[in-house]
């Protein structure tokens, strides 16, 4: 069974729409896990009792189980329980992203707790409303450190969108499976699945590292 | 508002950093436009008073008003309880306070980081607040660095910048925090020229922890030392730094003098 070039070159159109599905799925999903991650890490530093303390255990629980189990559970288990229906490409934009802002809320906290204590006391000094300190101060100085972290969790997010094949999501995964049973050639398909995850993943991490160098110098 | 004549007042002020007491049952009052000077050795709770005025601590103990006004505590049916956050808002306004370490926005430019209070706290107009930036940046001789980055700057000139932002809010009483002990020596004039400008043009009552002795001996009404969190002894300068009743005071402007 040796390599066929033009069946490589023929699976290409499927996985490239396989791909744009792909790239959907982790922009929207890190959008997700930006903006919830820190509402999350927002709400365990603002200590109110019990909500910050149901938070922290979700956290945990998510951090703690498998997110093939997480997929499932979305998708299968929620329709019945809850009424709520989502869509295959919806679900794995939740799941990713609820996922992946239990990780982000820890690297947003993280930024945040690198602030020097002087700067809220110069906020407090000044009587900034507390509102205010966070939108003006703390966050503009917190977040650009943390692009580089919060790209990284990007990468790996983009590279588990495969898992979301389980539910039946077209993405290059699941597009080179189908190319495999159409041609009963899979060494192809998956073969150039991974090079098009590379060829994406590499570049990217490069831009990372790049990002790290100038929030260094910050 | 009670009598004029005191703008600060400790009374019975007792703060603790665990067990370590930093305070004890403090008294002391301060008159409005007075320049007042702390001195004594570290950990004699000099600068934990300026960060209970400026409300970074909470006493333990005792009660401090500002003109009149309750600031640990508030007026609740006649009781007085400590002071919640919405309470503490309102004093701290008319307090400003420089810190050792400048602790200016480094998110910010320059004019921003005089405007910024001005305009969110006490709700100028941006051009209201840009042109009293201005007139204060000039007055600390940085009339041309309001559009730098505050970590271009000097130290000194980024302690002139922290001094005229909190100036930008008019504060009745300003705390001044070892504002020079961060500063390359050949940086220290510059920024306590400007003090000297404020203490002589303003009214403002300020409060100064430094180790500079011959600028508080220059620019103080009144000098007060400390020892173990409580007033040792206090006086103009003049009598203070020449003719010190204690021993302990003796000892201290001796080893600072030495030092520097």
């Amino acid at each position: 069974m040796g390599w066929d070039w033009a069946n490589a070159i023929n699976s290409l159109p499927l996985l490239g729409q396989g791909l744009l599905v792909t790239l959907e799925i982790t922009v929207l999903g890190s959008a997700l896990a930006y903006v919830l991650g820190l509402v999350f890490a927002l709400i365990r530093r603002s200590g109110i009792p019990v909500v910050s303390q149901v938070l922290y255990l979700f956290i945990e629980f998510v951090r703690s189980t498998p997110l093939l189990i997480q997929i499932f559970v979305l998708y299968y288990l929620l329709p019945p329980t809850t009424g709520i229906t989502m869509s295959a490409f919806v679900t794995g934009v939740v799941a990713l992203g609820v996922h992946y802002s239990c990780y982000t809320s820890e690297v947003y906290r993280a930024g945040i707790e690198a602030i020097p204590k002087g700067q809220w006391e110069a906020a407090t000094a000044l009587s900034l409303p507390r509102g205010r300190v966070w939108t003006g101060i703390i966050l503009p100085q917190a977040v650009p450190r943390v692009i580089p972290a919060l790209g990284n969790y990007t990468i790996s997010m983009f590279k588990e969108t495969p898992l979301l094949l389980a539910i039946g999501v077209l993405d290059v995964l699941n597009r080179a499976k189908e190319v495999g049973a159409e041609t009963f050639r899979v060494v192809e398909p998956y073969t150039m699945a991974g090079v098009l995850f590379l060829l994406v993943s590499y570049p990217a991490s490069i831009l990372v590292r790049r990002l790290e160098r100038r929030v260094g110098q910050l | 508002m009670s009598d004029n004549s005191e703008m600060i007042r400790f009374s019975r002020v007792v703060k603790k950093f665990g067990e370590h007491v930093v305070l004890r049952e403090l008294d002391f009052t301060v008159a409005p436009g007075e320049f007042v000077t702390l001195i004594g050795p570290s950990g004699s709770g000099k600068t934990t008073i300026l960060r209970l005025l400026m409300t970074l601590e909470r006493v333990d103990g005792g009660t401090i008003q500002v003109d009149g006004e309750y600031l640990s505590h508030m007026d609740r049916g006649g009781k007085l309880v400590p002071a919640q956050e919405k309470h503490l808002r309102g004093v701290r306004k008319r307090i400003g306070m420089v810190f050792q370490q400048f602790n200016l926005f480094p998110n910010m430019n320059v004019l921003q980081n005089l405007t910024e209070a001005p305009i969110r706290t006490l709700g100028l107009s941006k051009g209201e607040a840009e042109a009293r930036a201005v007139d204060l940046l000039d007055m600390v001789d940085l009339g041309d660095k309001a559009g730098a980055h505050p970590t271009r700057l000097s130290g000194g000139q980024q302690q002139r910048v922290a001094i005229a932002r909190a100036l930008a809010m008019r504060p009745d009483v300003l705390l001044l925090d070892e504002v020079t002990s961060a500063l390359d020596p050949e940086l220290v004039a510059g920024v306590l020229r400007v003090l000297k400008e404020i203490a002589a043009t303003t009214d403002i009552t300020i409060l100064c922890v430094t180790h500079e002795m011959q600028f508080a001996r220059d620019v103080s009404d009144r000098v007060m030392m400390f020892d173990q969190g409580q007033v040792l002894e206090e006086g103009v300068p003049e009598k203070l730094f020449t003719e010190p009743e204690h021993e302990r005071t003796r000892e201290f402007l001796r080893a600072v003098i030495e030092r520097a």
